[in-house]
């Protein structure tokens, strides 16, 4: 078993190293075979390793030691409990059907190998980042999918645009990063230790840390997740991250890499267990974000963009979640949302690549007919994210709101609100991409078709899971008459912190289909408005409402950090390049170089090239050196 | 152990001394290269002389293994500065130094 854990990310990086210097000549489906292969012995790897932890302890497996620095002491070692290995399982799953996804999706491009190598080499960062059994080596991971998410928005950096975006989602998480060292520092100094195991599994060091220094120390790992997980104030690089190709959204961008600081959070639960103060932050500022999110979305045009906000919609969600102490619950959300987000950008993909990559809904249209499965699945993505029952989203939706609902009405009725506006956008994204009439050019209409096999087949894997994937966490009212309820929650058990639900069967029931008829209204009002009605999407300059604006703008986001960050740090630095460049850096180094030669043209006359005048400065150098001795 | 009776090791210090001053004499007053040479290895030996007494003082016979690597390196030296000063004499047509006073900026 300790080998096999071993195996599951080094194949990833095997796959990696040989693409980037072993692929040249070899032929593109090889390369992807090899790149969806590796994905796939993974996936085997950690099946098998997730089954021994069904009914195992969880285990530390050491693979070799990293730093010893007198009494700071880290292995590199992995952690086997039901939380990682859960999320192994479907990391690499998805990621499986991504790459596969992908052979189909990228076969034109010039990049194919580039982008293969890229891609397994994030699964391996991904997979450290899960398996990490201390915050150091999480970090390794974390810092890693990071880079691997800049280097593949920047995938196409012929494109100004998509550079411009891929440093954006740099920067923005290196402000979250720089809390999560802070955190790291001060857990360290408190507990002595990094390491999970012995901060939270097999030991509870973390009681070394209380009162204002946990809150502290748990808010500033939560702005570490923060930044990884696009959360207010730091969710403005995910939307942007839609400059890369599409199954880099899918994957990175929506299913595993901004989950990362969920995981985190869930794998600290400990902590923010102690800290009242900062759960409640974490809730507020999932709960904003969900807003945000939710309402922003209603607005785009930009097929991608509409998801990268829902995605950031619902991050918030399971922040939310983690803030009230239904840890098992978020990671719930984070799989059922892995499956049909990831299944809605790659039906985005798809819809893209017939649409010859145009992203914009305003253009498209009536694709129903053209692409069935493409439409079908789509169909199953999106009523999954709006909560239907029996699809994914229900199960672990509704039990965000039952939490919600025992512990904090405000906070419910928010959600509801955030979950409404979900149903409303997906819905409209998904008639004026699918429903009415072709509105785009008509070499478009002519080159309308579906995707080949190689894209459509994880479409149809990833919408049946996205169908059942919700039955690992029945809910009591469901669960109880069929014997298997809130099986996750019972594995996660003693990994993470409990929260059990104290609700009814009875009013369970009752807020499932409270949840379901207010989800249901607002299908049917983007029903009526978008196919009956048949309205079409305002153009930019149509817009006129005040509300609209704000909403088309993101809420003025980007323009109140250029204002208030950039443009400052601009002029400071315009100041600076003005004023203390010139001034003091050059007149610095040019002062000592003319400080050198003034110097030595005045030191030069003594040497006049008379034989005996140095004799004479040697022998009073070696008298006076005599004197000075004595 | 006086080697010869009535002089004392001070008397071979001093002799040295005598002869290591005038060779500094000789090399700051002298303007001819090769008697300034000449001076030089009468420092040398005047060096030789003092570690000779020494080690004959102490019974050590160190010094005097001294000795006769100074007297080797000395001989090779004085190969390569008469070398040396032949070469000045055919390219400059004189060994005086106040004349030789290149070596400057």
């Amino acid at each position: 078993m300790e080998r096999l854990v071993t195996l599951i990310p080094l194949f990833p990086l095997a796959g990696f190293l040989y693409i980037t210097f072993l692929s040249k000549g070899l032929s593109r489906s090889f390369v992807g075979t090899v790149g969806a292969g590796a994905i796939l012995l993974s996936f085997v790897a950690s099946v098998l390793v997730f089954s021994t932890q069904l009914h195992g302890e969880p285990v530390v497996v050491k693979v070799f030691d990293w730093i010893t620095a007198g009494s700071f002491e880290v292995d590199f070692a992995f952690l086997v409990d039901p939380l990682s290995t859960i999320y192994l399982l479907f990391i690499t799953g998805v990621a499986f059907l991504i790459h596969v996804y992908s052979a189909g999706y990228m076969h034109d491009d010039e990049g194919f190998n580039r982008f293969f190598a890229y891609l397994n080499l994030f699964v391996f960062f991904m997979l450290i980042l899960v398996l990490g059994d201390s915050y150091l080596t999480m970090f390794v991971g974390w810092e890693g999918v990071g880079l691997c998410s800049y280097m593949l928005i920047g995938f196409w950096y012929k494109d100004m645009r998509n550079n411009d975006a891929a440093k954006k989602a740099f920067i923005v998480n290196r402000i979250g990063d720089l809390g999560f060292i802070l955190g790291m520092v001060l857990v360290f100094i408190y507990c002595g230790t990094l390491s999970f195991g012995e901060l939270y599994i097999m030991d509870t060091a973390i009681s070394g840390l209380h009162g204002e220094v946990a809150t502290a120390a748990a808010i500033l790992l939560f702005v570490g997740a923060m930044g990884k997980s696009a959360q207010i104030p730091l969710h403005t690089w995910l939307p942007d991250a839609m400059a890369g190709p599409t199954p880099v959204s899918a994957l990175i961008h929506a299913a595993t890499m901004v989950t990362a600081g969920i995981y985190m959070v869930a794998r600290s639960s400990q902590l923010f267990q102690m800290s009242e103060t900062a759960s409640a932050v974490v809730v507020i500022a999932g709960l904003l974000t969900s807003l945000l999110g939710a309402t922003i979305a209603l607005t785009q045009n930009d097929i991608k963009k509409v998801l990268a906000y829902s995605t950031v919609s619902q991050l918030g969600f399971m922040f939310v979640a983690l803030g009230m102490g239904a840890y098992t619950i978020a990671v719930f959300h984070v799989i059922t949302h892995a499956f049909f987000k990831a299944l809605l950008f790659l039906g985005s993909g798809s819809v893209i690549h017939a649409m010859g990559g145009e992203q914009d809904i305003r253009r498209m249209g009536g694709l129903k007919s053209h692409m069935p499965v493409t439409y079908w699945t789509f169909l199953i993505g999106t009523i999954a994210i709006c909560g239907i029952f029996p699809f994914a989203g229900f199960f672990s939706k509704d039990q965000i709101l039952a939490h919600a609902l025992e512990h904090n009405i405000p906070v419910f009725a928010l959600l509801m609100l955030a979950s409404m506006g979900t149903a409303f956008y997906m819905f409209r994204m998904f008639y004026l991409t699918f429903h009415g009439h072709f509105r785009g050019s008509h070499e478009q209409e002519h080159h309308l078709h579906e995707s080949p096999r190689v894209m459509t087949i994880p479409l149809v894997v990833l919408a049946v899971l996205s169908t059942v994937g919700g039955f690992i966490g029945f809910p009591h009212a469901i669960g109880e008459s069929i014997g298997i309820h809130h099986w996750l929650d019972h594995f996660l058990e003693n990994t993470v912190v409990m929260s059990y639900s104290t609700l009814s069967a009875g009013s369970e029931v009752i807020l499932a289909v409270v949840a379901m008829a207010a989800a249901a209204v607002m299908i049917w009002y983007a029903f009526s408005v978008y196919v009956k009605k048949g309205t079409r999407a305002l153009e930019d300059d149509e817009v006129e409402s005040q509300a609209h604006r704000l909403l088309a703008n993101k809420y003025w986001f980007d323009e109140l950090y250029d204002a208030t960050i950039r443009r400052p740090a601009d002029a400071l630095s315009g100041w600076l390049s003005r004023l203390v460049e010139p001034r003091m850096i050059d007149g610095a180094v040019e002062g000592s170089g003319r400080l050198t030669r003034w110097s030595g043209e005045a030191v030069r006359t003594i040497q006049n090239g008379s034989l005996t005048t140095y004799l004479l400065a040697i022998i009073a150098g070696v008298i006076l050196m005599l004197i000075w001795l004595n | 152990m006086e080697l010869i009776p009535g002089v004392t090791t001070e008397h071979y210090l001093v002799l040295s001394l005598i002869l290591f001053c005038l060779g500094i004499f000789g090399i700051l007053y002298r303007r001819n290269a090769i008697l300034m040479f000449m001076c030089v290895e009468l420092m040398l030996n005047a060096s030789n002389l003092a570690l000779v007494a020494f080690s004959r003082m102490w019974g050590d016979t160190g010094g005097q293994v001294f000795v006769f690597f100074i007297m080797v390196v000395a001989a090779a030296e004085v190969a390569v500065g008469l070398a040396i000063l032949m070469l000045l004499y055919r390219n400059m047509g004189t060994t005086q130094t106040d004349v030789l006073n290149k070596m400057k900026w």
